[in-house]
This record gives C-alpha cells, sequence and structure tokens, in this order.
C-alpha cells in the first residue's frame, strides 16, 4: 500500500537522521579540540537534564523543581564513592550507584509529596533543593570537617562519552515511555486525574515511579559530571538553575514532540557557555526577560510553531498553485 | 534550656517573625488572588533594603519615612508589572491551572531581572547601615531598639492590612476575586484591576518588610532567594490564601528559627523545611487554609 511505504520511507529517513547524529556525536570528540568538547559536554548534560523533566512532568503536568535536588544527589553519591584519595568503586558503578541512589530518594520524595496538589508541590520541591544544599553545607562543616569533597579526575573525553551514552538510554527511555501505558497514564492525569482514577489507573503509583524514573537519569547525569569537575560542594552539586533551566529550556523547544526539549536545550546551553561567562550580569538579565518573553509569545514553543507554519505555508502553496481558484474555497 | 535562655530566644523569634509575617502576607495575597505564585517575592524585599540603604546613605531619609514615600511607588511597580506580564497571561491560558503553571514560570525570569538589575545598580558587595542603635530592656534580655521598631510597624501594617481586606469595600472586591475571579466580574468587579492592585498590593508589602530589614540586618544582593523561601513556607504553613494563617505563620518560623539558631545557625532553613513536610502530612491545607 501507499501509505506503509510513505511510513517506512519515512521511518528509514529518520532513522538515518538519527544514526548521523550520534555518529557525528561519538566522533565529535576526535576532531574537536577541549573547549569544544566541554560545551558539548554541557550541551548534552542539559539536553538529559530537560528531557527527564519533560518526562515527568511534560504529561502529568506536575510542575517539579527538584531537578537541582536529584542532579546533586547524584553527583554527590559518586564523589564519596570516588574520592579523589582513593576510589571505593570503578567508575561505571560509582555513576550507576548515584542513578540509583537518587531513584530510591525520589521514590520516598514522590510518596511523601505526589499527594500535593498543584503549586504545593512546586514549593515543596523547589525547597528540597535549598534543605539539601543547607543540609550538606552542615554535615561537611561540623561532621567531615571540610567544605566539599575532592573527585578523581576523569578526562573531559571520557565525561563526553559517558554522558553521551546517558543521553542515548534517556532518549531511548522517554520514546519508550511515551508509547506505553505508562505514558498513557501520565497522559490521563494530566488531564484530569480525578477520571484517571476512576477509569482505573493508580494515580499514585504511576505518578512516583514515573517521578523516580525521570530522577534516576538526573542522578546519573550528576553523578558523571562530578569526577569531570573534579570537586563537588553544596553550591556547585545544589545549584538552583539545575533546577529552572531545564523548564525553561522545554518550554523554549515546545514539548509536544520529543525533539522539542532536545533543540531548546541545545540552543540555550550553547548561548549560555558562550556568553554567561563574559557577561554575567547582562546575561542572567536576558535571560529573565527572555524567559518571560518566551512563556508570554511562545506558549507552545518553538517545535509548537511547526504545525502553524507548515498550515500557513501550505495554504500559500495551494493558492499559488490554484491561483484564482482558491478564492472560491476561501474557508476550506 | 532554663527559662531564662529561652526567653531571649523567644524574643528575638517574635522580632524576626514581624518581618518574615509581612513578606508572607505579600506573597499570600499574591498567591490567594492574583493566583501568581511570585517567586521573585524576595528580590522585591532586596530591592528595598537597597532603596532603604541608599535613603538612608544619600538623603539622610530614614527608613520609616521611606516606607511612606516609596509604598506608592511599589504599589505602581506591582500594578504594572501585573499588567504587562500576568493579565497577558492569564488572558491567553487556557485553564487556571495553566496559568499558574505560565505564571511562576515568568515570575521565575522575574527573579532574574531584577536580581541582576540590582547587582548592576548596586553590585554584590554587602552593605550596613546605622540607624537606631540603641538597645530597651524587656523581660530581662536587652533588643536592639531598631528591631523592636520593626516589629511595631510590621504588626501595625499586618493588622491594617487585614482590616483593609475584611472591611473596606475594595477588600470586599478582593475577596470576591480571590473566590472567584469569573464570577465576580459577572457582579460587576473589574478584576482587570482588581488583580493587578492584588499583586501591586504584594509588592508593597514586600517592600515594606525589605525596608525593616534594612534598618536591622546588613544589606546585600543575594538575600532574595532566602526570603522568597521563607514567605512560600509560610504562606504553605498558614494555608495558601489565608492572610491572619500567613501572619501567625511568619511568627512561628521567626520563633522556630531563633531556638534552632541558638543549636545550629546552619540548619535554621531545614528546620523550615522540616516543619513544613511535617505539617503537609498532618494537615495539606495548611494551619488556616480552606477546602
Amino acid at each position: 500500500m501507499d501509505i506503509s511505504k510513505f511510513t517506512s520511507k519515512k521511518f528509514l529517513a529518520k532513522a538515518g537522521g538519527l544514526l548521523a547524529i550520534l555518529v557525528f556525536l561519538a566522533t565529535f570528540p576526535i576532531y574537536s579540540s577541549n573547549s569544544d568538547v566541554d560545551i558539548g559536554l554541557i550541551i548534552l548534560m542539559y539536553i538529559i537534564l530537560t528531557v527527564s523533566w519533560v518526562m515527568f512532568s511534560g504529561p502529568t503536568g506536575y510542575m517539579s523543581l527538584a531537578t537541582a535536588a536529584f542532579f546533586g544527589i547524584g553527583a554527590y553519591t559518586c564523589a564519596f564513592l570516588y574520592q579523589k584519595s582513593g576510589p571505593l568503586l570503578p567508575l561505571p558503578a560509582a555513576i550507576i550507584a548515584g542513578g540509583l541512589v537518587t531513584f530510591i530518594f525520589a521514590l520516598v520524595v514522590g510518596l511523601v509529596t505526589l499527594r500535593l496538589k498543584g503549586m504545593y508541590f512546586a514549593i515543596f520541591t523547589f525547597g528540597l533543593i535549598m534543605l539539601l544544599n543547607q543540609f550538606m553545607v552542615y554535615y561537611e562543616l561540623n561532621i567531615l570537617g571540610a567544605r566539599g569533597q575532592r573527585v578523581f579526575p576523569i578526562t573531559n573525553q571520557t565525561a563526553f562519552y559517558i554522558v553521551l551514552v546517558i543521553l542515548v538510554l534517556t532518549l531511548l527511555a522517554a520514546y519508550l515511555i511515551r508509547r506505553s501505558r505508562l505514558g498513557l497514564a501520565m497522559q490521563s492525569i494530566g488531564e484530569n486525574e480525578a477520571a484517571a482514577a476512576h477509569m482505573g489507573v493508580n494515580t499514585n503509583v504511576v505518578k512516583i515511579f514515573a517521578f523516580a524514573i525521570s530522577a534516576f537519569f538526573m542522578g546519573l547525569t550528576g553523578a558523571a559530571m562530578a569526577p569531570r569537575w573534579e570537586y563537588v560542594d553544596p553550591s556547585v552539586a545544589f545549584n538552583m538553575l539545575y533546577s529552572f533551566m531545564p523548564v525553561l529550556m522545554a518550554v523554549f523547544g515546545g514539548m509536544r514532540e520529543l525533539y522539542g526539549p532536545v533543540i531548546g536545550a541545545a540552543i540555550f546551553a550553547y548561548s549560555e557557555r558562550a556568553l554567561r561567562l563574559r557577561f554575567p550580569y547582562h546575561y542572567m538579565l536576558a535571560f529573565g526577560i527572555t524567559l518571560i518573553l518566551i512563556i508570554i509569545f511562545l506558549p507552545g514553543g518553538l517545535t509548537g510553531l511547526v504545525p502553524t507554519l507548515k498550515d500557513k505555508l501550505s495554504g500559500l502553496i495551494a493558492r499559488l498553485r490554484k491561483g484564482g481558484q482558491s478564492e472560491r474555497h476561501a474557508n476550506t | 534550656m532554663t527559662t531564662e535562655a529561652i526567653v531571649p530566644l523567644l524574643v528575638s523569634g517574635v522580632l524576626n517573625g514581624g518581618i518574615y509575617a509581612l513578606a508572607a502576607m505579600g506573597l499570600s495575597i499574591q498567591y490567594g488572588v492574583a493566583r501568581v505564585l511570585n517567586l521573585s517575592h524576595g528580590e522585591f524585599i532586596m530591592v528595598a533594603t537597597w532603596v532603604g540603604f541608599t535613603f538612608f546613605t544619600r538623603f539622610d531619609i530614614n527608613p520609616l519615612i521611606s516606607i511612606v514615600i516609596t509604598a506608592p511607588l511599589f504599589l505602581i511597580m506591582g500594578f504594572a508589572i501585573h499588567r504587562t506580564i500576568f493579565t497577558t497571561l492569564r488572558k491567553r491560558a487556557p485553564t487556571p491551572g495553566a496559568f499558574e503553571g505560565n505564571s511562576l514560570l515568568a515570575s521565575f525570569g522575574l527573579l532574574f531581572a531584577v536580581q541582576n538589575i540590582a547587582l548592576l545598580i548596586w553590585g554584590g558587595v554587602p552593605r550596613a547601615m546605622t540607624w537606631l542603635t540603641g538597645g530597651v530592656d524587656i523581660l530581662g534580655t536587652r533588643i536592639s531598639l531598631s528591631k523592636l521598631v520593626a516589629l511595631v510597624v510590621a504588626v501595625s501594617l499586618g493588622v491594617a492590612f487585614y482590616i483593609f481586606v475584611n472591611r473596606s469595600r475594595l477588600g470586599k472586591a478582593i475577596r470576591a476575586a480571590a473566590q472567584d475571579p469569573a464570577t465576580a466580574g459577572l457582579m460587576g468587579i473589574n478584576t482587570n484591576r482588581v488583580l493587578p492592585l492584588c499583586f501591586g498590593l504584594g509588592i508593597l508589602l514586600a517592600g515594606a518588610a525589605g525596608l525593616l530589614l534594612s534598618m536591622c540586618y546588613p544589606i546585600s544582593t543575594f538575600i532574595g532567594v532566602r526570603y522568597t523561601i521563607i514567605a512560600l513556607i509560610v504562606v504553605a504553613l498558614g494555608g495558601l490564601g489565608s492572610i491572619p494563617g500567613s501572619f501567625i505563620g511568619g511568627f512561628i518560623l521567626g520563633i522556630v528559627g531563633s531556638l534552632v539558631s541558638r543549636l545550629e545557625s546552619g540548619l535554621i532553613l531545614v528546620s523550615f523545611y522540616g516543619i513544613l513536610m511535617l505539617l503537609l502530612i498532618v494537615r495539606p491545607r495548611g494551619l488556616l487554609g480552606k477546602r
């Protein structure tokens, strides 16, 4: 049939495109300078954080601001297990441990908080960052006796490949969840939670589980970044920006398609890296204003523009083709 | 701890609580009526501390007079911010829930905008000013006059605000808009004026809190987020949208904060958060919250 041929072609094109991107990314550290790899690393990191944020908050509509908390827990777990003075575990195990500890922590947080509705949830997750931050400061000063943890260093290239693997896993998980029963259940919770519960969706289990999965990837990322930074302290690990940048990037890219957050994260992470160090105050000022403008004028994000543009474009093409005829069918 | 040790802590807790209460009442009316969970709330407190500092060091105007001078300015600023950002968002949002999410994000953008404008104007170095340095003896403890004055002003502003909302005609319109903006609109209340007004009142209260703060503590450009979180916790503690709840919650948090600071000053926010967590598990709608 025509349609199946068309879809399979489309599928092949998509798969080919993805493969090309993957090959490009995999070979990127080989021919790029160290600072370019560094920028690439940050971009990949933000893409993971954004995609994993959208994984939970996109369909359910629960605004989680706990990304920095999960990121920091992953980073600290890895820092403790992969110390400079002598790693307790090999690196892959330390990173996976970072993800698992975060997963368990998110399950506990989810049990407590996901019964909360709307803004209470946002407040609670927002406070969680500060709570962990302050707790860690206290713990390091009074119990460990020194601020910050030294981590066994790895090169930019190694970190890049680790983060790339995590990114592929995250995208795969996000793709599969969107198509699964879990994804549908989350969607129904976002549309109407009471109705979803009546339809037989166990809303609490779905929410907590999805929340923890998205946290798992955030924790992995934090754990992968810790040895790259060589030093972790509370203000680095539990930086509020890690909570808000993913939200902004997702809003900017648009959350309807999987590639929306990816595009948003890539653009923002690049501009942040390029401009923030040079003009810190002006950059953050522009960041704030851009955020407001995007929310007001681009509610669907960049990818939200695609269908609108397509409509307009095809309308224009049709009009050009049919010439005078189109005026009679102006309403269609 | 003996009684002699606890009394000074309670006194200093109450003194801090006044400012917390004022800050939280501002956030409470912004969220309770205008439905904006304003994450930039603390930044306006921070701006007000710098305004108080500048007025005092440049023009020799003391912070109490500054409150009177700047109150209308803060009100107008809040009104204008709501009209330019949040009114538009409200008109475009398909559901009230979508508006709450979008306005939270927009307020986060506002946080960065305001904080960095302040950094460009006043820089990042903390400063302090000295006014009313004398002390008074209360319940056997010596407390600074400036903190006492700040408490008195905070309480009287809080009570005045409560009376305004509960007794005046405009206050009735505000309460109606809080209950149901759409129906309030049908009853002849101009919600496009009342909601920005509430946001402006919130900024006004934040401004007052900031000016009182500038009398008592060193001034820094980075205190905003701390006060935003304190205000958020107080508001959630007292019940979202309940003004008396925020007032009482402010004092509870102030006292808890000073008791904890005696043990370990680094754990103040942790303890606030612990209280909130307990409360949300036991009584999710807050102390005086409805529903």
